[in-house]
């Protein structure tokens, strides 16, 4: 089945709560070293689901097969009603144009300026006209924060600011769906408290739907408390979330490839698993 | 024992599997759409142009280490007035296009290898992939065309420094007449050594971009892994350009003369 052809497909997607990633079974295993075990979940429209674990659980890897930049062994991966898990790379650039990927450290290209590396996917890969891709990069680069630094280097920004540029250039092309690998490992609380806040506008601003992949604990319940709020001048303000969207964020704890938890933030905070209790402490 | 060996055959067929994956992929690239404009016209200056020196000055050095060794050598024969004929048919032949390819191995082969060895491990390959950019497209096709067209106009220019630095020993260090020297040079040359000398660098051109962008896509391991690909990629090139000048210069010899 694919989205151009069916449009009342393309219509459910758009709508909030619509299933836009599933995971169904998914097992992956490199030679002997199994990473997913038997792991299934569904990220709905307009929401966040947090994926926790310790490292080498097998998090980023599932960001990496929802992306198509791995195959799964086994199982099914539904992204925006395309079935991905047996498309070609060929096939999956289609499936990666509505799909926004934050990178560990960011990834930016060295040989690119933040303008450049923000603008990448309009300037390479679209017929977009220059001077509306430049404006789309002033805008995203505005949103968050860092419109002055636009002809630098990625090597002249600090490790906040790189992050946040990766996070412009995922949304620059204004994808539904984006992923964070471990966006503010190895940064400072307040540092990772811009990036988390990023996270939020996103979603409540934007309308984007995210998997975050994290094992900071602080910045995870940080974006699952939050929420983003335009205000009467429009400025964009970030609050605690009422209890109704703190819902709207789940979690997922992985240990060995399998899920062993998955729930909001309460129920997260009144489990009685002893590893999520070590986790947790 | 048995188990080592079968893993290392097991490697070096995997190797040779996404080797040819790799070349198979490009070469298709390089007769379908999209281009990358701007990346070719980049790695035609950097590998061409930026190469420049590099093969002028080797080319240059090997020219009239050949004429002076050579001059010694013809001198037992009494032939010192051939010293022309001896650099033009081994430069043109045998030394520009291997020398030269040699130099290219170390200077772009190490460069490819380590510049895409370090995007592999900064995570910038599955980056450009999100990003919807076939990496093959972007990064392979334009150093592939680049080598392969820019090895054979680098090798001439080997060649014609060479010989003009085996003219300078020749006149100045062995006294052979200028005239004496370059009527040589011509006349010890045939159609067949050019095309000779013509056609390996591009076979040297593909091999040398090919092996390095191989290596440098199959890196791991963090800063380590790329200094392991770059030194792979220089020996592993170097190795193939040697062996494969053995084979190239075999079956030239057998459909040419």
């Amino acid at each position: 089945m694919s989205v151009d052809t069916e449009p009342n497909v393309k219509q459910i997607l758009s709508e909030i709560g619509a299933p836009v990633i599933v995971f169904d079974h998914v097992q992956l295993a490199f030679d002997d070293k199994v990473v997913l075990r038997d792991v299934s979940f569904t990220l709905l429209k307009g929401h966040t689901k947090i994926i926790l674990g310790a490292s080498g659980s097998g998090k980023s890897t599932a960001l990496k097969i929802i992306t198509g930049l791995l195959q799964a062994d086994a199982g099914v991966v539904w992204v925006n009603g395309q079935r991905v898990d047996e498309l070609t790379e060929k096939q999956m650039m289609a499936v990666r144009t509505d799909l926004g990927m934050i990178f560990q450290e960011g990834a930016l290209f060295d040989s690119l300026t933040v303008r450049e590396n923000v603008g990448y996917k309009l300037y390479e890969e679209t017929d977009m006209p220059i001077a509306d891709v430049d404006r789309r990069v002033e805008e995203v680069l505005g949103f968050v924060g860092l419109g002055e630094h636009i002809n630098k280097m990625p090597s002249e920004l600090s490790g906040g600011q790189r992050r946040r540029v990766a996070i412009a250039r995922a949304m620059a092309f204004k994808p539904s769906i984006l992923l964070y690998d471990e966006a503010t490992t190895g940064l400072d609380p307040i540092t990772a408290t811009t990036v988390d806040d990023e996270i939020i506008k996103l979603r409540d601003i934007e309308r984007v739907s995210s998997i975050v992949v994290t094992h900071q604990l602080r910045d995870a319940f940080y974006v699952a408390t939050h929420m983003a709020v335009r205000g009467p001048d429009g400025k964009v303000v970030v609050k605690p979330a009422s209890a109704e969207k703190e819902r709207e964020a789940e979690f997922i704890m992985l240990r060995d490839g399998l899920i062993i938890f998955e729930g909001d933030a309460d129920a997260l905070r009144a489990s009685t698993d002893p590893y999520i209790l070590q986790f947790l402490s | 024992m048995l188990s080592l060996i079968e893993r290392w055959l097991k490697s070096a067929a995997l190797e040779a599997q996404e080797y040819v994956r790799l070349t198979r992929d490009a070469l298709r690239a390089i007769v379908t759409r999209p281009y990358y404009k701007h990346d070719i016209v980049e790695q035609f200056d950097a590998i061409g142009w930026g190469s420049l020196t590099v093969v002028l000055l080797s080319g240059l050095f090997t020219g009239a280490a050949l004429a002076l060794q050579s001059g010694q050598t013809l001198d037992q024969f009494g032939a010192r007035p051939v010293v022309g004929r001896l650099v033009s048919a081994s430069m043109i032949k045998e030394l520009g296009p291997v020398l030269t390819a040699l130099m290219l191995t170390g200077r772009i082969g190490s460069g490819i290898a380590a510049e895409l060895g370090s995007m592999m491990v900064t995570d910038q390959i599955n980056a450009l992939r999100a990003l919807g950019t076939d990496p093959i497209r972007k990064l392979v096709v334009p150093r592939m065309l680049a080598g392969f067209l820019m090895a054979p106009v680098l090798t001439v220019i080997s060649d014609f420094v060479g010989i003009l630095g085996g003219w300078v020993v020749a006149r100045f260090t062995l006294q052979v007449n200028s005239g004496l020297y370059w009527s040589s040079v011509t006349k010890g040359l045939y159609m067949e050594d050019a095309w000779m000398g013509l056609i390996k660098p591009f076979v040297f051109g593909f091999i040398i971009v090919t092996v390095a962008c191989h290596v440098g896509l199959r890196t791991t391991g963090g800063t380590a892994g790329v200094g392991k690909s770059t030194t792979l990629s220089v020996v592993a090139g170097s190795v193939a350009v040697i062996a494969a000048d053995f084979f190239v210069t075999q079956i030239l010899m057998a459909v040419l003369y």
